[in-house]
């Protein structure tokens, strides 16, 4: 049992291969670039280092024959130790010489510039992520957060842009990471091979909420993702059973209105997440909560009990008005 | 004595313990503070008007965090749109010491909360009251009324000129013995 236990922490490791928000696990050219490489990296200079503790374990065990001179030189030992001597220099020249090359094709890879068809503008704040979709008709342009669809098999533009420290943009999945930085403009791009939900994550430590700091990618067939686009575009229909009209009077009349924006409404703040659909988005406080009525209560109620420091403020509602407000966020699919 | 000196001396090292509170979550059932302002400095009779002020605006005033994070609430809710950097423009300047409504903090956090006549909105149930002390103890830095080691530095983008390690390099002149730098302006 005793020798079992380090041999499972061994093996522990392994499980980060698989799945969900794993580099390892590759659904686009450039993750597979990348998961390329690492294995290529580990394999080579694995074998590197078997290959030299197995000469060390050699030379540690070879004993000198008892009774010669150790400073005899014989003629034939020498060639054949400069032989060896040599050649194993000039493999190591060739490995670095061949690594880097491959990491300079990588890099090449991955950073070569290419216009996506979709370009979107990715904003890092402290702690989520906004997402400008771009297009030339600017009617078309909108705003959401914490969540980026794309269609499957086509290459997406990323531009990282940040407002206040330096975060990093990465979904492990699909692309290696990306520092998004105040005062410039950083690009990625983004592809997904196979229809699917991919987590990214902050990649950089920008302050109390950085764990809370996550993005979801969903990649899908081109015609589910322009009926997405659709609705997204359009403005938040007005609630029509009487609860939820209560909410948006609720949601009109507190501090909401200061810093989120509701497409359609009076609501046009611009500092905090568009909540135009937010019912339609999986998770809310940037992939910290699944997007549920309870949820969402939770969080206009005590949004410092699940994210604390995060900037959105306490504020007072009676009892009374928090299921009607839950109620109408829900609601905007 | 001797063995008590280093003792002390390692004592005195206990002080940088003491750290800024920074209070993110603000008591979400406190309602309004309790304060009382008079309108006007006039009252009848002999003494001034009768008024209460707590002293809670010190927790705001003295600390460097809430004072920063008015430095960024200004600038989210939009004061600078009339108030600009406290040079003002439409509406009055923050930074000189002339106070239409009275310029301790709790004044200026009732100019904010109820609005004023000829143009300030009132903020009242827009901005919650934390936050509203917190604009109000920015606002009071402009002017230098609060200590140093609390208010916030000038942003990059509002200094007269790039940082010397931003800006170009200059060209040499040979000879001479006044500076290019120091030379009258071409």
């Amino acid at each position: 049992m005793k020798r079992i236990a380090p041999v499972l922490l061994l093996v522990l490791p392994l499980a980060g291969c698989q799945g969900w928000q794993s580099a390892l696990d590759a659904h686009g050219p450039a993750a597979r670039t990348l998961a390329d490489m690492f294995w290529i990296f580990t394999a080579v200079l694995g074998t590197v280092w078997v290959l030299t503790m197995g000469a060390l374990l050699l030379a540690l065990r070879k004993r000198r024959v008892a009774g010669t001179d150790p400073l005899a030189t014989d003629p034939a030992t020498e060639r054949r130790m400069t032989i060896v001597v040599s050649t194993a220099i000039g493999l190591t020249f060739l490995t670095v010489v061949a690594l880097t090359g491959i990491s300079y094709g990588g890099q090449r890879a991955l950073y070569g510039h290419r216009d996506g068809a979709i370009s979107l503008l990715v904003t890092g704040r402290q702690w989520w992520w906004q997402v400008t979709y771009e297009d030339p008709q600017t009617n078309r342009v909108f705003t959401t957060a914490n969540e980026i669809h794309i269609p499957v098999g086509e290459p997406v533009l990323i531009k990282l842009e940040s407002v206040d420290v330096i975060h990093s943009f990465w979904v492990p999945n699909l692309t290696g990471k990306m520092d998004a930085i105040t005062g410039r403009q950083n690009q990625i791009v983004l592809q997904a091979d196979r229809p699917g939900v991919y987590r990214g994550q902050c990649a950089e430590y920008c302050g109390l909420q950085h764990a809370h700091m996550g993005v979801l990618v969903i990649a899908e067939p081109k015609e589910e993702f322009e009926r997405w686009r659709n609705r997204q575009i359009a403005s938040a229909q007005p609630p029509s059973d009487p609860e939820r009209q209560r909410g948006m009077e609720i949601f009109m009349s507190k501090p909401c209105v200061m810093c989120h924006q509701i497409r359609g409404t009076d609501a046009g703040g611009k500092i905090a997440p568009d909540l135009t659909h937010v019912g339609s988005r999986r998770y809310i406080a940037a992939g910290t909560l699944e997007t549920t009525r309870g949820n969402i209560a939770a969080w206009i109620v005590d949004p410092h009990g699940v994210k604390p420091g995060v900037q959105m403020p306490t504020i007072q509602l009676e009892p009374d008005e928090v299921q009607p407000l839950a109620s109408y966020l829900e609601g905007l699919k | 004595m001797k063995a008590a000196l280093p003792l002390l001396a390692l004592a005195t090292l206990l002080a940088s313990c003491q750290r800024e509170d920074r209070e993110y979550r603000a008591n979400p059932v406190t309602a309004e503070s309790q304060e009382k302002i008079a309108l006007s400095p006039l009252s009848a009779g002999p003494s001034p008007p009768a008024e209460v002020r707590t002293g809670m605006g010190k927790n705001y005033e003295e600390n460097a965090f809430h004072v920063a994070q008015g430095k960024k609430l200004y600038i989210w809710f939009n004061c600078n749109g009339c108030h600009a950097n406290g040079g003002g423009g439409s509406g009055p300047p923050l930074m000189d010491d002339r106070w239409s409504y009275g310029g301790q903090i709790e004044n200026i956090v009732q100019t904010i909360r109820e609005g004023r006549p000829n143009g300030m909105p009132s903020f009242r149930g827009r901005i919650p009251d934390d936050q509203i002390w917190q604009i109000a103890s920015y606002v009071r830095s402009m002017g230098r009324n609060v200590s140093k080691d609390v208010a916030p530095g000038r942003n990059d983008d509002m200094h007269p000129a790039p940082a010397e390690l931003r800006r170009p390099p200059g060209s040499v002149v040979d000879g001479g013995q006044i500076p290019p730098s120091a030379q009258m302006p071409q």
